[in-house]
C-alpha cells in the first residue's frame, strides 16, 4: 500500500535531537585524582523525517548512536537538546493525558528476545498488559479473546496465551513481543534491531510477519540494524549514522546504487555477502574511535581516504544535493 | 500454525503451580541431596514441636500449680535416678526439661522469624527503591548501609533494647518483644538491601522493564509487579540463613539477660539459667536446650545451603 | 591423487545424559578436512555446530560426551586420548579460536607473556627466541608497534586489536588445524571483513587448515572452500562453497539460502522455512526436516537419508537419491 501524496506528512519529525551522557567517575575520584569530568556524546544533532507508512532505517556500526536515537524517540531517555514531533505535537511538552494518549500511538521492539519478556509472567499478562494499562481490557474471558487475535496476527496459535516465555524460541518470542507492541493499535514502531539476535530463516519469517503487518494496518517504522542487506530489503529511506551523527540519508536505491559519503561506501565494500563474494574492495581503514575521545572536524576523517585540512577542523553540515542528504565537505566540493 | 482456535474458555489450563513445582529443577535437587532433606526433616519437625507445644509436651512447666518441687534436679530418664515422666530431668524449680525446651523453641523460633519477616520487607523495599530510583535516594541509602555495618549486630542489639527499656521500664510484655524483634531486624536488614540493590540494578535495564516504561506503566507498578519477582531468589536464601542468626542473636541476648522478658523464657534463656547448676553437675538443665538451639541454627543452615546451590544456575 | 586428509571425523555422535533422558546432539556426523583448507560448518541455533568444534578440541561441557565416531588427526585417533595428551594436542596441533576475545585473553596478564607462555609450552625455544617469534606474530596480524604493544594488557586493545590478538595466540604453535567458532561475530561489520581476510591469508601463510564455525553466510562465502550444513545435529549437505550456496540440493539448504536478504537485488518477500528447528527432545523420525519441507515424500518420515553424491555437492535427501538412481 503506497500512501496518496497527500498522505505523505511526516508522522515524526526530528530536530537537532541530541544526547549526552555523563560519564564521570564518582565525585571524591575526581577530586582526588584532579580528572576531569567526561562525556559522551552519543546523538549529537540529528535531524531526519518519517512519512506516514514508510519505514526509515537507520544503521550505524557500535557507538554510532542509532539505539540511542531509539531510545529518545520513545522517551525512555530525555534529550539533552533539541525535539521529536510526533503527529505535529511536540513530544517534550505533552503531560498526563496527552502523553498517555502518545504511547498509545507509538511502542518499541526490543533486539533481544530472551530480556525483553518478564521470564515470570504468562503471555496473557505480557501481551495484556498494555491493553489494562490504558483501559482497552475489556475483563477475564474477553481479555484472552483479544489476546488471542493478536497472537493470531502474528502466527502463533490463541492457545499459546498460558505458557511462560521460557517455552517458546526465540524466533516466537519476538513475535510475541511484536503482538505486544500491536496491542494498543499504534501508528509507529520503532524496532530496535528486532532480527539481530535470531537466525536467518526465523529472521525471515518475522521480517515478512511485519512487512504485511506494515501494508494492512498502514503501520510507520524506524527500524534500526546493523545489518546492511535486511535493512536494504525493508526499508524506503535508509539513514547512516557515525558516532552519534547522520552523515547520509536517501531512498535505498539511491543509497545503495550510489553512495556519496565515504563512510558509506566503506560500509557497503566490507559487507561480507553471499551473492557479492570474491569482489574487489578498497581496504577499509582504522576502526570506530573511542567515542569519549571524538577526532576534531568530522568524525569521520582519521579514516577517510578523501579528508583534507578542512575536514579535520570544521564539522560537516547535512546538506540536501540532488534530494539526498550527505554530510561531506568532499561531496560538497564536489571532489568526490 | 493453526488458521481457527477453540474459544477461550476451551484452551487447556495451563500446568497447576504445584504440578510444576513437582516438575522442576529445584525439587529434583531436594530430593537428590539427603542432607537437604534431612535438614528439611529436621526443621519441619522443630517447627511443627513449637508451633504446637501447648499440646505436644508433656507438661507445661510454666504453669506454677503443675510444679512439684520434689521432683527437682531429676536427670535425665537414661542415667541412674531419673524418672520417666521427666525425659530429659527436670531444673532446680521442677520443671520439666523436655517441655521447657518446647516452650523455648517456641519463642525462639517466633522471635527469630518475626524479625527476619521485618527486615525482609525493610531490606527488599530500600534496596527495590535504591536500585531502581538510582542517584541521591541510592547514595544516601547505601551510606546508612555502610554505617550500619560497621556496628556489631550485637552492640545495635543491646542499643535499641536499653533504649526501648529506658522509656518504658514498665513495658508490657508484647512491648518487650515488639523492642526485640525490631532490635534483632535493624541488624539484618542490610544484607537484604544490597543483594537486592544488586539484582535491580541488573534487571532494571532489562528490556522488559523498558517495555513496560514504552507502554507507560507507573515506576512503582513497574518495581513491584516486574522486578520484584525477579529479584527474590536470593533473598529466599538469604532470608533462610538468616533465620539461623536471627535465633542465636535472640538467644545471646537472653543469654545477656536483655533479651525475652523472663515470664516467657526462650532457649537462651533457659541455657542462662542452666548455666548455674553447670559446676553443681547437674549438666542437663542447660545442656539440652543448648542442643536444641544448635539443632535449629544447623537445619535451617544447612537448608539455606543448599538452596543457594540449587538457585544457582551456573552450578546446574 | 589427492593428500590424505588432515581431519576425518567418522559417524561421531554427542549425547547428553539428562535426568529426562539421553539427549542426541550430534548424531552421526561425518566429514573430512584436507591439509590447507578452509572448512565451514553452518547451521543455526541448536544444530549443534559449535558443539562439533568442541568435540574435535575436546572441550565438551560434562556431561556431554562423544557417544561413539572417531576424530582422527593426519591418521591418528584424537577423541579417546587421555586428557593430558589432549591437552598437548590442543595449542600444539590444533589451535583454538572463540567468539569473545574479551574472555579469550586473560585480563591480569601482558598478551606478550601470553603469547610466550604459549610459544615455550608447545615448542622447545628459549624465552628470548620465544619473544622474537611472538612479535613477529603480532606484526603479521597487523598490529602497530608490536614491539611496543607485546606488553600491554588485553584491555588497551580495542576489539578487533584482540580478536588480532587471539589469532596470533592461536597460530602461535604452529598447528596445523585452527578451530574457529564465530570468530567475527562479536565484532562491527567493518572489522569482519578485515578479520576474515588476516585469517584466511594467515592460515594460507603458515600452512593450517581451518575449520570455520558460524551461523554468518557472508563470511562463510569469502572465506571457506567448502561448507557443511548442519540442521538438528545431522549433515544435511557439504559440498563446495559456490555450489552448495547457488545450487543447492536440499531443501534446507535452498530454504536457507533463499531466506537470506541479498544485497544486490531487490525482493518482494523473503522466501522463509515454516516452522522452526526441533527441539533435542523431539526430533521427528526419518528426515529430521520432514515436517518442515515442501517437498517431502512419504519415505521421508519413516526412513533417515544418508549423505549422497549430487552432482558438485554431497546432500542427505531422499529425492537426490532418487534423482540419483532413476
Amino acid at each position: 500500500m503506497i500512501p496518496a501524496a497527500a498522505d505523505m506528512k511526516a508522522l515524526v519529525q526530528v530536530e537537532d535531537l541530541a544526547k549526552t551522557f555523563d560519564v564521570s567517575g564518582p565525585w571524591l575520584n575526581r577530586v582526588v585524582e584532579r580528572k576531569p569530568r567526561q562525556f559522551v556524546h552519543a546523538v549529537d544533532g540529528v535531524s531526519f523525517s518519517i512519512p506516514k507508512g514508510q519505514t526509515l532505517a537507520l544503521v550505524g556500526e557500535s557507538g554510532c548512536g542509532k539505539s540511542t536515537v531509539a531510545r529518545l524517540l520513545v522517551g525512555l531517555y530525555a534529550p539533552t537538546r533539541g525535539s521529536v514531533h510526533f503527529g505535529g505535537h511536540d513530544t517534550a511538552k505533552l503531560k498526563g493525558a496527552e502523553l498517555r494518549s502518545l504511547r498509545r500511538r507509538m511502542q518499541m521492539i526490543f533486539q533481544d528476545p530472551y530480556a525483553s519478556l518478564n521470564p515470570r509472567w504468562k503471555v496473557l499478562d505480557i501481551v495484556g498488559e498494555p491493553l489494562r494499562e490504558h483501559g482497552l481490557a475489556q475483563g477475564g474471558d474477553a481479555l484472552r479473546d483479544q489476546v488471542g487475535e493478536l497472537l493470531r496476527s502474528v502466527g502463533l496459535a490463541a492457545a499459546d496465551c498460558v505458557k511462560f516465555p521460557h517455552q517458546f524460541s526465540g524466533g516466537q518470542r519476538q513475535r510475541i513481543s511484536i503482538a505486544r507492541a500491536l496491542a494498543t493499535e499504534p501508528e509507529f514502531l520503532v524496532c530496535d534491531e528486532p532480527t539481530s539476535a535470531l537466525d536467518v530463516s526465523v529472521q525471515a519469517q518475522v521480517l515478512n510477519i511485519m512487512q504485511d503487518l506494515q501494508h494492512r494496518q498502514g503501520l510507520t517504522y524506524l527500524f534500526i540494524s546493523h545489518n546492511l542487506a535486511v535493512v536494504r530489503h525493508v526499508a524506503d529511506e535508509v539513514g547512516v549514522m557515525y558516532l552519534g551523527r547522520l552523515v547520509e540519508q536517501a531512498p535505498k536505491k539511491s543509497l545503495f546504487s550510489q553512495p556519496r559519503h565515504p563512510y558509506t561506501r566503506m560500509l557497503l565494500d566490507a559487507i561480507p555477502d553471499i551473492h557479492m563474494s570474491g569482489r574487489a574492495r578498497t581496504p577499509v581503514q582504522g576502526e570506530v574511535p573511542n567515542p569519549l575521545n571524538p577526532p576534531q572536524g568530522c568524525a569521520f576523517h582519521p579514516r577517510c581516504p578523501h579528508a583534507n585540512a578542512r575536514c579535520s577542523s570544521e564539522r560537516p553540515a547535512l546538506r540536501t544535493i540532488a534530494g539526498i542528504r550527505v554530510a561531506c565537505h568532499a561531496v560538497e566540493e564536489g571532489r568526490i | 500454525m493453526s488458521t481457527t482456535s477453540p474459544p477461550s474458555s476451551a484452551l487447556p489450563a495451563a500446568p497447576g503451580f504445584w504440578a510444576r513445582f513437582f516438575d522442576s529443577d529445584i525439587w529434583h535437587s531436594f530430593t537428590s541431596s539427603p542432607m537437604a532433606m534431612l535438614a528439611a526433616a529436621i526443621a519441619v519437625v522443630c517447627l511443627f514441636v513449637s508451633l504446637f507445644a501447648p499440646w505436644v509436651a508433656p507438661h507445661n512447666p510454666f504453669d506454677l500449680a503443675t510444679l512439684n518441687l520434689s521432683d527437682s534436679r531429676l536427670p535425665p530418664v537414661w542415667v541412674e535416678g531419673g524418672n520417666s515422666a521427666y525425659l530429659l530431668g527436670t531444673d532446680d524449680q521442677g520443671r520439666d526439661i523436655l517441655s521447657a525446651i518446647m516452650y523455648g523453641a517456641r519463642i525462639s523460633l517466633f522471635v527469630g522469624l518475626a524479625s527476619v519477616l521485618l527486615s525482609l520487607v525493610v531490606g527488599v523495599g530500600l534496596g527495590l527503591l535504591s536500585g531502581f530510583v538510582g542517584g541521591k535516594v541510592d547514595a544516601f541509602i547505601m551510606r546508612v548501609c555502610d554505617v550500619m555495618l560497621s556496628f556489631p549486630s550485637i552492640l545495635v542489639a543491646l542499643l535499641i533494647d536499653g533504649v526501648g527499656r529506658a522509656m518504658f521500664p514498665n513495658a508490657h510484655e508484647t512491648l518487650a518483644f515488639g523492642v526485640l524483634i525490631l532490635a534483632i531486624s535493624l541488624t539484618g536488614w542490610v544484607q537484604y538491601a544490597r543483594t537486592v540493590r544488586g539484582s535491580t540494578l541488573v534487571e532494571r535495564n532489562k528490556e522488559y522493564v523498558q517495555a513496560a516504561r514504552v507502554i507507560g506503566v507507573a515506576p512503582l507498578r513497574i518495581m513491584a509487579r516486574h522486578v520484584l519477582p525477579n529479584v527474590m531468589g536470593p533473598v529466599l536464601v538469604l532470608a533462610t540463613i538468616q533465620v539461623a542468626a536471627a535465633i542465636l542473636t535472640e538467644a545471646t541476648l537472653s543469654f545477656l539477660g536483655v533479651g525475652v522478658p523472663p515470664t516467657s523464657p526462650s532457649l537462651g534463656t533457659l541455657i542462662r539459667i542452666g548455666n548455674d547448676f553447670l559446676f553443681s553437675g547437674e549438666w542437663w538443665i542447660t545442656i539440652f536446650p543448648g542442643a536444641m538451639l544448635v539443632l535449629i541454627a544447623l537445619s535451617v543452615n544447612l537448608l539455606g545451603d543448599w538452596l543457594r546451590d540449587a538457585l544457582n544456575p551456573r552450578l546446574n | 591423487m589427492a593428500p590424505p586428509p588432515l581431519l576425518e571425523v567418522k559417524n561421531l555422535r554427542v549425547e547428553f545424559p539428562t535426568r529426562r533422558g539421553t539427549l542426541l546432539a550430534l548424531d552421526d556426523i561425518s566429514f573430512d578436512i584436507a591439509p590447507g583448507e578452509v572448512l565451514g560448518v553452518v547451521g543455526e541455533s541448536g544444530a549443534g555446530k559449535s558443539l562439533t568444534g568442541a568435540a574435535i578440541i575436546g572441550l565438551l561441557d560434562p556431561p556431554g560426551r562423544i557417544a561413539s565416531g572417531e576424530i582422527r588427526l593426519a591418521g591418528q585417533r584424537i577423541d579417546n586420548l587421555p586428557y593430558e595428551k589432549m591437552r598437548q594436542l590442543r595449542g600444539r596441533r590444533i589451535g583454538a579460536i572463540f567468539q569473545d576475545p574479551l574472555t579469550s585473553l586473560n585480563p591480569l596478564y601482558t598478551i606478550g607473556r601470553q603469547l610466550v607462555e604459549t610459544i615455550q609450552t608447545h615448542l622447545p625455544v628459549d624465552a628470548g627466541e620465544a619473544r622474537a617469534r611472538a612479535i613477529r606474530l603480532l606484526q603479521e596480524t597487523g598490529i602497530p608497534a608490536a614491539e611496543q604493544r607485546i606488553d600491554q594488557y588485553p584491555h588497551q586493545f580495542s576489539g578487533g586489536m584482540r580478536q588480532r590478538v587471539v589469532i596470533a595466540l592461536a597460530l602461535a604453535a604452529e598447528p596445523q588445524l585452527i578451530v574457529a567458532d564465530e570468530p567475527t561475530t562479536a565484532l562491527d561489520v567493518s572489522i569482519q571483513a578485515q578479520i576474515i581476510a588476516l585469517l584466511k591469508r594467515l592460515c594460507r601463510e603458515h600452512g593450517a587448515a581451518i575449520m570455520l564455525v558460524t551461523h554468518d553466510m557472508g563470511v562463510i562465502a569469502e572465506t571457506c572452500d567448502r561448507v557443511a550444513v548442519l540442521y538438528a545435529g545431522r549433515v544435511a549437505e557439504i559440498g563446495p562453497v559456490q555450489d552448495v550456496i547457488h545450487r543447492p540440493r536440499h531443501p534446507y539448504t535452498a530454504g536457507l539460502m533463499g531466506s537470506i536478504p541479498a544485497m544486490d537485488e531487490d525482493r518482494e518477500r523473503l522466501l522463509q522455512i515454516d516452522g522452526a528447528m526441533p527441539r533435542l527432545n523431539a526430533i521427528p523420525a526419518g528426515c529430521a526436516f520432514n515436517p518442515r519441507c515442501p517437498q517431502v515424500m512419504a519415505r521421508c518420515r519413516s526412513e533417515r537419508p544418508e549423505l549422497v553424491d549430487a552432482g558438485a555437492t554431497r546432500a542427505a535427501c531422499w529425492l537426490v537419491h532418487e534423482a540419483v538412481s532413476s
